[in-house]
C-alpha cells in the first residue's frame, strides 16, 4: 500500500449545505489505489489555529487521479477547507489507514451513516455493488437537511432514512429504522460515536459482523506518534494505521 | 558542493539532520516520503526494558504553533526491538539511534546493555525526562544529581556513543549539561518537551488524559534556541539542538547557536518530507552563502 504526499488541484467545489462542501481534487499523476474507508491527511493553509493536518475520509475515487472529499465545517480547519477555491491546491498525504473489509462473495450489507459519517460509505457502497452485493444505506440526521448526497446514494443502492424531527424517513435515530431489524451478512457504520455504539450493540445482538470507522484525533496519520490510539481487546492500537476501521468485536464499546 | 558531514564522538553523520524520538516512529513509517539514507540519521521511539501500554487517550492537544502530548512511552520493550525492529533497519546506510527510557538507573543500564549488542546501532540517546519511581515520580533530568546518577549507571553498561537528552523543565540547564558531561556522556541533545497543559472549558476538564503533557513544535523554538546556546557555551562535548525546527533556516540558527547537529521532530507531522527537505536546504543555503563546511558556521553566535 503506497502513500504519497502531493498537492491536489481543486477542480470543483459544491456546497451541499451552508456547512458542508463536496471537494473534487485531482492529482497530476495517478494516485495509489484507494480502498474504501481510507483517508487523506490534509494541510490547511492560512489558519493559525490549525497547526496539524486534518484527517478526512476519501468519499469517492475514480480509480485514477481524482478523489472527492465531503467536509463538514466544525472548526477553523474544516471551515477553510469548505472555502477552498477551484484552481487552488491542497497539500494531502494519502491514501492512509486500513479501510473496510471487502467480501469475496456477494452478500447482503447494511451501511449506516450519521451526519458527515456518510462520507466513507459512498465509495464502500460502490465497491460492494461492484462485487455483486445487495447494499442498503441507512442514513440518519437531525433533520432532512442533514442528509447529505441522498441522490448519489440512491443511485448506488437502497436508501432508508431517519431524522430526529421526522422530516424525512423514520422519526428517531438510525437504530429506530425498520431497516435495522432486517437480516444482513455484514454491517458497516460511520458517524457520531453514540450512533456507532448503538449500531455495534444491535449487530452484536443479532450476531452480525460489524465494522466501524473511528475518528480519533490524529497528529502524524502514519503510525509514528501513537497519539491516536484506541483501547482494544488486544491493547492500544493506532486508529491511523490499524484503523480507522475496526471490527466491533475488537473494540471496548 | 559544501561539506555537510559532522561528527559526534565516533558517530559520522552525512549531514547534521537527525529526526527526533517519538516523532519518526521506527523510520520505516516515513520511507514512502523520505530517503532515510539521505538523513544524517534517525532516532527511533522511546524504548524501555519492559513493554509499556502508555497513557489513555486523549494523548494529544493542538496548541498555537504546537502540540501537547502525553503518549507515555508506549512501546513493546527492548527485546521486541532487538528481534523484530532491528532486522528491518540494520542494512540502512545511515545512523539508527535508539532513544532509551526507564524508571530506575538499573532499567536504563540493562536496556542500554541489550542495545549495545546490536552491531549496527552506533549510539543511544538517553531520555532522562522520565519519572524516577523511587523519587516519587520526579523526573531524573530535573536535578543535576538525578541526571548524573542515570548517566553513571548507563556509562558503565554502554561503550558506544552515549547522547543524553536534556529536559528543559529546569532552572539552569547548563548545570545539568555539565553534570552529565562529567559522568562521561559523549554528547547532549536538547530540548525535550516543555511541560504544559490545556483545558476544555465546556467539559471543565483537562484535554489530556493525565492532565499535563509535553509541548513541542515551533512554539518552543525560541526557548530551545536559547538553551542550546547556553549549553554549547557550558560544555565541550557536541550539542545536538532541537525544538520546533521546521525549515533549513531554523536548523542553521541552531547550528549558529553552537549545535553540531539538529533533530527534526513535530515538523515531521506537518510535512512527512520535512527532514530530508531541511537537510537539502542546509546544503543549498551553505552553497549560496559560500560556506564550505558546517564548522564554519557552528557557534558563530557566541
Ligand atoms: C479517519 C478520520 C476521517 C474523517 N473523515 C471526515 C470527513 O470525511 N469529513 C469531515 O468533515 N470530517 C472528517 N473527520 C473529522 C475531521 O478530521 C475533524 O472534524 C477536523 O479535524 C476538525 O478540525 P477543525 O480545525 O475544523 O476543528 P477544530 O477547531 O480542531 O475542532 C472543532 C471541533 O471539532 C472537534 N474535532 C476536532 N477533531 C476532531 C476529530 N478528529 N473527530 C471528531 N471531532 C473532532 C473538536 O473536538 C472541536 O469540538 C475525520 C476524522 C478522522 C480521524
Ligand atoms: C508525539 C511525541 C512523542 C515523543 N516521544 C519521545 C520519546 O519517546 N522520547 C524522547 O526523548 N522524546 C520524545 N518526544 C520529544 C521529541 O523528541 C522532541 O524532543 C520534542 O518534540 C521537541 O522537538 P520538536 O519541537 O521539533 O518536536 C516526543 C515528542 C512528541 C511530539
Ligand atoms: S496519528 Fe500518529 S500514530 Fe496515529
Amino acid at each position: 500500500m503506497d502513500k504519497i504526499a502531493c498537492d491536489l488541484l481543486c477542480t470543483a467545489r459544491t456546497m451541499l449545505t451552508p456547512h458542508h462542501a463536496l471537494l473534487t481534487l485531482r492529482a497530476d499523476e495517478p494516485l495509489p489505489k484507494v480502498s474504501p474507508g481510507q483517508f487523506a491527511n490534509v494541510r490547511v493553509a492560512g489558519s493559525p489555529a490549525t497547526f496539524l493536518r486534518r484527517p478526512v475520509s476519501i468519499h469517492d475515487y475514480d480509480g485514477a487521479a481524482t478523489v472527492q472529499l465531503l467536509v463538514h465545517a466544525v472548526g477553523d480547519g474544516t471551515r477553510r477547507l469548505c472555502e477552498l477555491q477551484v484552481g487552488e491546491r491542497l497539500d494531502c498525504v494519502l491514501p492512509l489507514g486500513r479501510g473496510f473489509t471487502l467480501p469475496d462473495t456477494p452478500l447482503r450489507a447494511l451501511l449506516v451513516g450519521g451526519g458527515v459519517g456518510v462520507a466513507p460509505l459512498y465509495l464502500l457502497g460502490v465497491e460492494l455493488v461492484r462485487r455483486g452485493c445487495d447494499v442498503t444505506f441507512l442514513l440518519g440526521g437531525k433533520t432532512e437537511a442533514d442528509i447529505l448526497r441522498r441522490e448519489a446514494f440512491e443511485a448506488v443502492g437502497r436508501v432508508c432514512l431517519t431524522t430526529e424531527d421526522g422530516s424525512a424517513g423514520t422519526r428517531g435515530f438510525v437504530t429506530h429504522s425498520p431497516a435495522m431489524g432486517e437480516r444482513y451478512d455484514f454491517i458497516y457504520t460511520c458517524g457520531p460515536k453514540p450512533m456507532m455504539q448503538a449500531v455495534g450493540r444491535a449487530a452484536r445482538q443479532s450476531g452480525t459482523p460489524c465494522e466501524v470507522s473511528l475518528e480519533n484525533m490524529m497528529a502524524c496519520g502514519l503510525g509514528a506518534c501513537l497519539c491516536c490510539v484506541e483501547k482494544t481487546t488486544t491493547g492500544n492500537r493506532c486508529v491511523c494505521t490499524d484503523g480507522p476501521v475496526f471490527n466491533t468485536q475488537e473494540l471496548i464499546l | 558542493m559544501p561539506n555537510l558531514s559532522v561528527s559526534i564522538a565516533s558517530l559520522r553523520l552525512k549531514n547534521p539532520v537527525l529526526t527526533a524520538s517519538g516523532t519518526f516512529g521506527y523510520g520505516t513509517e516515513f520511507a514512502p516520503f523520505v530517503d532515510l539514507e539521505a538523513l544524517g540519521g534517525f532516532i527511533v521511539k522511546g524504548t524501555t526494558l519492559h513493554a509499556r501500554e502508555g497513557n489513555d487517550y486523549p494523548r494529544m492537544a493542538e496548541t498555537p504553533s504546537g502540540m501537547l502530548n502525553c503518549v507515555g512511552l508506549q512501546n513493546k520493550g527492548v527485546d521486541h526491538f532487538c528481534t523484530h525492529i532491528y532486522p528491518t533497519l540494520r542494512d540502512l546506510d545511515t545512523n539508527v539511534i535508539v532513544n532509551v527510557s526507564g524508571s530506575s538507573p538499573e532499567d536504563y543500564a540493562e536496556c542500554a546493555r541489550r542495545i549495545a549488542a546490536l552491531e549496527r546501532i552506533p549510539a543511544i540517546e538517553l531520555n532522562i525526562s522520565c519519572p524516577n519511581v523511587r523519587q516519587g515520580g520526579m523526573a531524573f533530568g530535573v536535578t543535576a544529581a538525578g541526571a548524573a546518577e542515570v548517566v553513571r549507571a548507563v556509562r558503565w553498561a554502554y561503550p558506544k556513543t552515549l547522547i543524553v537528552k536534556l529536559s528543559p523543565n529546569v532552572t539552569d540547564i547548563a548545570e545539568i549539561a555539565r553534570a552529565v558531561e562529567a559522568e562521561g556522556a559523549d554528547s547532549v541533545s536538547l530540548i525535550n518537551t516543555l511541560l504544559g497543559m490545556a483545558i476544555d472549558i465546556e467539559r471543565r476538564r483537562p484535554v489530556l488524559s493525565i492532565t499535563t503533557g509535553g509541548l513541542s513544535g515551533p512554539a518552543v523554538r525560541p526557548v530551545a534556541l536559547r538553551m542550546v546556546w547556553q549549553v554549547a557555551r557550558a560544555v565541550k562535548i557536541p550539542v545536538i539542538g532541537l525544538g520546533g525546527i521546521c525549515t533549513a533556516e531554523d536548523a542553521i540558527s541552531f547550528i549558529m547557536a553552537g549545535a553540531t547537529a539538529v533533530q527534526v521532530g513535530t515538523a515531521n507531522f506537518l510535512d512527512p518530507r520535512a527532514s530530508q527537505r531541511i537537510a537539502q536546504g542546509i546544503g543549498e543555503w551553505m552553497e549560496s552563502h559560500g560556506v564550505e563546511s558546517v564548522e564554519e558556521i557552528r557557534g558563530v553566535v557566541s
